[in-house]
């Protein structure tokens, strides 16, 4: 058996505001389109990954909050509504989604032996959360790929930002082990924003891009830095600055999902590739891909 | 409706949102405890003249202002993120509408923003569905939820409980309200025997029978001005503030004047899960003063960053 690899790393963040402008039959809600940016630059990275042989997706989502370890999907089918408890008005998402539960167990596996507390999720009434779906729909519309959701675990707020880059990297770790040792080759995902203030209110027409812009200057100040390393492949100084990163501008990374990602992929020092940045409710949100292949990896933006 | 226009409120409860006492109560002394102490809520609120049952709960984060659950018929099946493992939550829940929709619009006449919510398959929270599937678990008498904004800070919290009051008031409705919250909020991260379950350390214990003395001796108010504190030492920083004890004060009328009964206090993996009850009552008792102003209306956040800037 060939060994397993990591094809791409996807940062992919998970406003439901992206779905509901898609207007997808899914969705229950309907709108007038908005966040052109961020959604032509998902249609293009989900082009691209058309292009690329894999199996399965994975995706850390800071939607699963768990406070005892790390738990991982498995059971091969869930379908469901996902209705977002923030922003009910825009997402209730009907999904019918496949799990590649040997590759959960695989992963789960591994992560143990790395002294990481986990837990299979085996209850077949749970909801998966809205930022798997948000992130794995604009991915991959047509659903046709399994997928692995691991949870996050709440290490930044129950110790520190440091312990969190310590376990979510050893889990990247683990998570690499395991899809190598598995032979499949694996897109992964982390699904979160960067700088993640919001606004407090919404605009009558929630697409109204007229009202749309970034939270304060300074939290742009900050995103356009972590993008400016991510496009000059300093992943290792994206993590080592990312402790103040996240207090100043509270940032979706302290759920740990781009520390794993990049963890697992052995920390490049690869250009990312950028395919848009926008603000959402005054959160800011790059989608950038991690391309491993010299071939195949472009400038995009 | 009561004299002077005032709301009538029976009693408050406050009591934890993890899943044991609904799920596993039998897994531990303790969880049987808080579920014997949950039982005995259920039990007044029966023999009470409650017309509604107003829950605060701190496992509903929202974003956009104060959300308000307004599904007259509320019916899903609930899985915990942390402890599906114990077992599907199904619930079917009757949900006041009327008071839910006049609930926002006294949010907004003072100055909050607000929306209810009316979607089919919208999550209840943990909290709120262990709550009230234990305390009024035939739907005898219509509830109604309200979510915890992550932001929101002390004026806004009081102000908020604010407009419960004059809700009910205008309404003319008794109600029983309940926050759902634990006192320490620590729990283990490893998978734990129940049987083995204790509060996370030694501080948070000394702390939450601290603030179990002043809920026992109605001192409701000053623990509200104690929050502060409470959030500094025994709760992860999770979100801003420590807020269901402005909540749950500001509802209630902001004194000390309450009988307080602390029915059980027990770990949930950990944390510090307690059943309470306050029933208002005379004679205020209490040592401290503060000097934190009351609020009416919230204005906002004050913009200071712009202010007193070099030209």
């Amino acid at each position: 058996m060939a060994k397993g690899q990591i094809v791409a790393g996807c940062l992919a963040p998970h406003p439901p505001h992206l779905v509901y402008a898609d207007n997808p039959p899914q969705n229950e809600a309907y709108s007038e389109g908005g966040w052109e940016t961020l959604r032509w630059g998902y249609q293009r990275l989900a082009r691209k990954l058309k292009n690329i042989d894999y199996d399965a997706i994975v995706i850390f989502t800071p939607h699963w909050q768990t406070y005892i370890g790390t738990h991982f999907l498995g059971l091969p089918e869930f379908k469901s509504k996902s209705v977002d408890p923030v922003f009910p008005n825009l997402f209730r998402y009907n999904y019918d989604l496949q799990v590649d539960v040997e590759l959960s167990e695989a992963m789960r596996d591994a992560a143990s032996q790395e002294g990481i507390i986990t837990k299979m999720m085996r209850n077949p009434d749970f909801r998966v959360d809205y930022g798997t779906i948000t992130s794995c729909h604009l991915l991959n519309p047509e659903w046709d790929k399994p997928i692995v959701t691991i949870s996050s675990n709440r290490n930044t707020h129950y110790y520190s930002p440091e312990v969190m880059i310590e376990q979510a990297t050893a889990l990247g770790r683990a998570c690499a082990k395991a899809i190598e040792e598995s032979g499949k080759r694996v897109v992964l995902v982390a699904s979160h924003s960067l700088s993640h203030r919001h606004f407090v209110e919404e605009a009558p027409l929630p697409e109204d891009m007229s009202k749309e812009h970034i939270y304060n200057h300074s939290q742009y100040v900050w995103d356009m830095k972590i993008v400016e390393m991510m496009r000059e492949g300093k992943s290792r100084e994206v993590i080592d600055i990312m402790p103040e990163f996240t207090e100043q501008t509270i940032a979706e990374t302290e759920g740990g999902g781009l520390i794993w990602m990049l963890g697992a992929m052995g920390f490049p020092d690869f250009p990312a590739e950028i395919y848009g940045y926008q603000s959402v409710i005054g959160t800011g949100n790059v989608i950038a891909c991690w391309d491993p292949n010299d071939e195949t990896r472009e400038y995009v933006l | 409706m009561s004299e002077m226009n005032e709301p009538e409120i029976l009693f408050g409860i406050y009591c934890p949102p993890h899943p044991q006492p609904l799920l596993s109560p039998e897994a531990s002394e303790g969880y049987s405890n808080l579920r014997a102490a949950y039982d005995e809520c259920r039990k007044r609120i029966e023999e009470s003249e409650a017309d509604i049952i107003l829950v605060y709960s701190t496992t509903w984060p929202s974003i956009i202002g104060h959300q308000i659950q307004a599904l007259e018929k509320a019916v899903w099946t609930h899985v915990d993120d942390d402890f599906h493992y114990l077992g599907s939550m199904p619930y079917d829940f009757h949900m006041d509408t009327e008071f839910a929709h006049a609930m926002k619009d006294n949010c907004e006449k003072r100055g909050l923003e607000a929306r209810t919510v009316e979607y089919e398959g919208f999550p209840i929270d943990t909290g709120s569905v262990v709550a009230l599937q234990l305390l009024n678990p035939d739907n005898r008498i219509p509830s109604c939820i309200l979510s915890s904004n992550m932001y929101a800070n002390r004026s806004e919290t009081i102000v908020l409980g604010k407009a419960v009051r004059d809700t009910l008031a205008q309404q003319g409705k008794k109600a029983v309200v309940v926050v759902v919250s634990s006192l320490s909020n620590r729990m283990f991260t490893e998978h734990i025997d129940p049987k083995e379950d204790r509060i996370h350390s030694p501080k948070d214990d000394d702390w939450n029978r601290k603030i179990l003395e002043f809920f026992d001796d109605g001192r409701l108010e000053d623990l509200s001005q104690l929050s502060r504190d409470i959030h500094g030492q025994i709760r992860v920083q999770k979100v801003v503030a420590y807020k269901p004890a402005w909540w749950l004060a500001a509802t209630m009328g902001q004194h000390n004047n309450y009988d307080g009964e602390v029915l059980a206090y027990e770990a949930l993996h950990g944390s510090g899960g307690a059943v309470i009850t306050l029933t208002p009552s005379t004679g205020s008792v209490g040592d401290k003063e503060f000097d934190e102003d009351d609020v009416e209306f919230y204005r906002g956040d004050r913009n200071v960053l712009d202010k007193g800037m070099l030209e």
